[in-house]
């Protein structure tokens, strides 16, 4: 039975989530719906851990849903690069419903905790189904299936501040004309080559010649992509959506959802398309390039002069994906390292400063930085969260922040990109000047309201915000784990081409996944 | 359990820093806190200097701790510069330590027990920026440091002391992120080790016309070397209590800077490939203008504190200006400075904050006619401003001898010029404040002739525990000009290379 269990994992690993997605909304209440969303995260994030372990070897698992064989059935595939990602995706998720009891008991009315929690979990089971598929076809489903849940989770901070409405439907506008230009740019793949599997798709496409139709297609789902990664200057639903959702969404969102949307333009770009492809060389060089490097300035200088923090957190993570998208336009081994460690390292970070922020919003009030005088005393846990946190972000040494930056600058240095090596190190103190205007109006300024007392968080808020800042920091510190596993996942993307061609598919009636090693033949 | 080098060298990370947990644990009684600063600063002089004696004798102690990242260690090992650092820092720390206590309760300062704690962890970082092993562990502590003493400067939180510890943060985090950071994955992109190899691990390694732009980033990463353009963060951080500018900036923290540029000159480059390519005379120009300019900013500074601040800024320059003349004498008269200008410094350091303490005076103007009320404060003053100058018998005259070797040997006749005329202006800025002093009346004493009465009623000195400090420092500044002879017996390995050290050990520095 367990043999037979555990076959079926890469399944599993979304079906959990979508059954358990109804029954929270079935039974109505918020206090059965919490604890079917724990067991559910909890077990996304068993799977994921076993899966990981299962491929960081380099190995391969092709699951063929229903029996049906690729290329037309569709085949979940997990190489040591996505079952990283989905690490990233179900440990953000297994903390989730730790902390957001507490939280969104003020932000959103008891009658709807349990919408909240199914809409989580649907949330969570387009995330880890986008990761986890091999069919270009079903990342298109699972976006949305994550993007419509995303869009009702941020109109619930209703409650609290009625703009979450607009900034939901902003997103919801911006966010399917995303998803038309990615399925559009599909659409034209599967007329070119007539398969929508990935690795077929590859194969298919390094037969074509140079063809201004996979121009095309190449173009929309960059596009549509970059919508959702809330690529700079396609970012403008990011900061409205952040700021006014209701606080766990936020911390979710931000370490989860734009990573995800990272994930499958990597996958796109090498595993699909590659860099024997000129068109794809040519755009990361002259257009991601540039832009990369534009985030990171332009969203870093916004981002001080927010008031508000939320939002100021926000103009960050655009910042960041700035960094991530760098990496890869250094087309080179190292350089996509960088971004799969900055895609971990930034998903740690940003979940626990978001937590942190949570924490402060749900004792204060208000997410704005004047009102958070003197936090630091008021407090001393939570803001020394978002001090160490900060630092992170900043990249300072023992911090995971630290990995990422040594990883950029390295993989630049390789390239002979002088430029933008400077250019990451003058941005990232840019984030010194952000980070630091918190922590002197927590540590230095008089409180706003000093006869008021303000309790330290709640713990379970607390306990899950430090298992994420203690985890940027324990990354920093120890960081081969995270090196490993994305030097791992590099490999496998930029060999993908080679690797897929060997594995050997046998029929696979018995739905049994074939787990083949890593370079045998 | 005999004492191995691995626990060793653990403890002196682990001390202060287990120092800093019980001080935070003690915050309810102030007495006990207190007690265990100075038993802790007690305890880890202790281990650095069997450290010392170990080290004298010849061996290497290391420790490996983990790798960060793969080829990237946590590792420490010691030699005779770091040796020396360490030593000096944390002698040093024990005198701070109680003069800390007579100062913070004499002022009455807030927050003491955070104050104590992020000392504390400073001496913890100073400790790891000593015996890293590699560049990587070098910087980490050196950020450590930067923001562990980012309180202490901030430790009034009024608007003066925000403005300058936020000098103080951007300038040191901005210089270090924005160049050494560079620097040090260049050096890594290019040789695949940073590991402080004698004789320097870039020969062969880096184009020979890039070595003067590796060597800008590291000399202006290491913004803590206070070399000009980078050096606005030390006057700024002038804002602290005194105990911090004594021991922090104008022993730990500028000395660390210092400390760096010496590790880069002599284990990074190496000072045969400097001299090779001449990678650093641009430096050595440059160093030598942020000697003298700093003197003549420091001659018109009234606030005592500045003036010592500049002080520090042009002393600091004749390290790195010992480095840039890249020769062996340079780098023993550079390493020598270290102590030597640590003791002079920390006394005019402590001086100043027992006037402070007795009278709430800051500026030099106000100070007439101290000395004859402070007899104790301003002898101390005295010889450390002797030793500063670089006059016998006190420590400072022997490191000063040895740069001035140094260019003579290296054939840079200017450089010569430049260390002559920047010890008279030594003598112009910080004789005048003890003559000031002694000779000239004090006008509060004018305005009441009764107060004329014998020496002993006049007195009217700081605190013991904030005069006897200095007076310790200044009899060490004495002592010095004597033991200079040990340390250049430590540190003759690093100036004249490991093979060589035993056949010029005779020659004796006398």
């Amino acid at each position: 039975m367990l043999e037979q269990l555990t076959h079926h994992l890469p399944a599993l690993q979304t079906v959990i989530p979508l059954i358990a997605a109804p029954l929270c909304m079935l039974f109505g209440s918020r206090h059965i719906a919490w604890t079917i969303t724990l067991i559910a995260s909890l077990a996304t994030f068993v799977i994921s851990c076993v899966l990981l372990a299962q491929v960081i070897d380099g190995s391969v698992i092709s699951y063929h849903l229903g029996g049906w064989e690729p290329p037309l059935g569709i085949e979940y595939r997990i190489d040591a690069f996505n079952a990283f990602v989905l690490l990233i995706v179900s440990g953000i998720g297994a903390l989730i419903p730790f902390y957001a009891p507490a939280s969104i008991k003020s932000e959103i009315p008891k009658s709807l905790h349990s919408y909240f929690y199914t809409a989580y979990l649907l949330c969570l089971t387009g995330l880890l189904g986008v990761t986890v598929t091999g069919d270009a076809f079903n990342v298109f489903v699972f976006l949305e299936v994550s993007s419509l849940s995303t869009y009702a989770l941020v109109a619930m901070g209703a409650k609290k501040d009625p703009r979450a409405l607009t900034s939901a439907f902003n997103y919801l506008v911006m966010g399917t004309i995303g998803a038309t230009f990615f399925v559009l740019g599909l659409g034209l793949l599967y007329i070119l080559t007539g398969t929508l599997n990935m690795v077929d798709l590859a194969d298919k496409i390094l037969l074509l010649e140079d063809n201004r139709t996979l121009n095309v297609a190449f173009a929309f789902i960059l596009v549509g992509l970059g919508l959702k990664i809330a690529m700079f200057p396609m970012h403008l639903w990011l900061p409205n959506a952040y700021a006014y959702a209701p606080s766990a969404v936020t911390a979710f969102l931000a370490a989860t959802a734009t990573k995800v949307a990272i994930y499958t333009l990597l996958r796109f770009l090498f595993t699909v398309f590659s860099f024997d492809y000129p068109f794809e060389v040519q755009t990361l060089e002259w257009v991601v390039l540039p832009l990369a490097i534009m985030a990171m300035f332009a969203a870093s200088i916004v981002a001080i002069f927010q008031t508000n923090l939320k939002r100021l957190l926000a103009y960050s993570s655009i910042a960041q994906v700035g960094y991530m998208l760098l990496g890869v336009t250094f087309l080179s081994k190292t350089g996509v390292t960088a971004t799969i460690i900055h895609l971990f390292n930034h998903a740690v970070t940003k979940g626990g400063l978001f937590m942190a922020v949570g924490a402060l919003v749900l004792r204060y009030g208000s997410p704005n930085i004047e009102d958070l005088r003197g936090a630091g005393r008021q407090m001393p846990w939570t803001m020394a969260a978002f001090v160490a946190g900060g630092l992170s972000l900043i990249g300072v040494p023992l911090t995971a922040g630290f990995i990422s930056k040594w990883y950029l600058i390295s993989a630049a240095f390789e390239a002979n990109h002088w430029v933008p090596a400077i250019l990451i190190v003058a941005s990232s103190l840019l984030a010194v000047i952000y980070v630091w205007r918190v922590v002197e109006a927590a540590y230095l300024q008089e409180p706003a309201n000093p006869t008021r007392q303000i309790k330290e968080a709640p713990p379970m808020m607390l306990i899950s915000t430090w298992v994420l800042i203690g985890a940027s920091f324990y990354f920093g510190i120890d960081a081969s784990f995270t090196t490993h596993a994305a030097s791992a996942g590099a490999d496998m993307l930029l060999g993908s081409v080679d690797n897929s061609a060997h594995i050997i598919l046998e029929p696979s009636h018995s739905l049994i996944p074939h787990v083949t090693p890593h370079g045998q033949e | 359990m005999p004492l191995t080098h691995e626990t060793a060298i653990a403890l002196a990370l682990i001390i202060p820093f287990a120092g800093m947990i019980l001080i935070g644990l003690s915050d309810r009684n102030s007495i006990v806190r207190d007690i265990i600063s100075v038993l802790t600063s007690l305890l880890l002089f202790s281990v650095t200097f069997w450290l010392l004696r170990e080290v004298e004798a010849g061996a290497v102690p290391e420790l490996i701790l983990f790798d960060v990242m793969p080829g990237l260690s946590m590792a420490f090992k010691i030699e005779p510069l770091g040796m020396l650092f360490g030593v000096v820092a944390s002698g040093l720390w024990i005198v701070t330590a109680l003069y800390a206590i007579g100062y913070m309760r004499g002022n009455k300062e807030a927050h003491q027990t955070r104050f104590y704690m992020c000392f504390a962890l400073a001496i913890s970082a100073s400790m790891g920026i000593a015996f890293a092993s590699n560049m990587f562990t070098l910087f980490i502590f050196y950020e450590v440091l930067t923001l562990s003493t980012y309180p202490l400067v901030a430790h009034k939180q009024n608007a003066d002391a925000k403005k300058g510890a936020r000098t103080y943060l951007s300038i040191l985090i901005g210089t270090s992120i924005g160049f050494q950071l560079l620097a040090i994955i260049w050096t890594w992109v290019a040789t695949g080790t940073l590991d402080f190899v004698h004789g320097g691990i870039l020969s062969g390694h880096l184009d020979d016309s890039f070595a003067p732009v590796l060597l800008a980033l590291y000399a202006f990463g290491i913004g803590k070397a206070a070399l000009m353009p980078f050096h606005r963060w030390l006057p700024a951080a002038m804002v602290a209590p005194t105990p911090v500018s004594a021991l922090l900036h104008a022993v730990a923290v500028v000395k660390a800077g210092v400390f760096t540029m010496l590790k880069v000159g002599v284990y990074i480059f190496g000072i045969d490939y400097l001299s090779l390519t001449g990678a650093s005379d641009w430096l050595m120009w440059l160093a030598a203008a942020s000697i003298l300019i700093a003197s003549i900013v420091a001659m018109t500074k009234d606030n005592l504190k500045a003036r010592l601040a500049y002080s520090t800024v042009s002393q600091l320059s004749y390290i790195t200006l010992a480095m840039a003349l890249a020769s062996s004498l340079g780098v023993m008269g550079g390493a020598m400075h270290i102590p030597m200008h640590a003791m002079g410094k920390i006394t005019l350091f402590m001086c100043a904050g027992a006037i402070y303490v007795a009278t709430h005076k800051t500026n030099i103007s106000q100070m007439r006619g101290l000395g004859r009320t402070m007899p104790f404060t301003y002898a101390a003053f005295l010889i450390g401003s002797l030793s500063i100058i670089g006059l016998p018998p006190f420590g400072g005259a022997w490191s000063k001898w040895y740069i001035l070797l140094a260019a003579a040997d290296t054939g840079q006749l200017i450089m010569i010029g430049v260390l002559m005329v920047s010890s008279l202006l030594n003598v112009a800025y910080l004789l005048p404040v003890v003559a000031q002093g002694f000779f000239l009346p004090n006008p509060d004493d004018l305005s009441e002739p009764a107060a004329k009465g014998s020496i002993s009623t006049r007195i009217k000195e700081a605190p013991l525990l904030v005069v006897l400090p200095p007076c310790l420092t200044a009899i060490g500044c004495f002592l010095l000009f004597f033991y200079a002879q040990e340390i250049y017996n430590l540190l003759a390995p690093v100036a004249f290379g490991p093979e060589t050290a035993t056949a010029v050990l005779g020659g004796s520095p006398s």
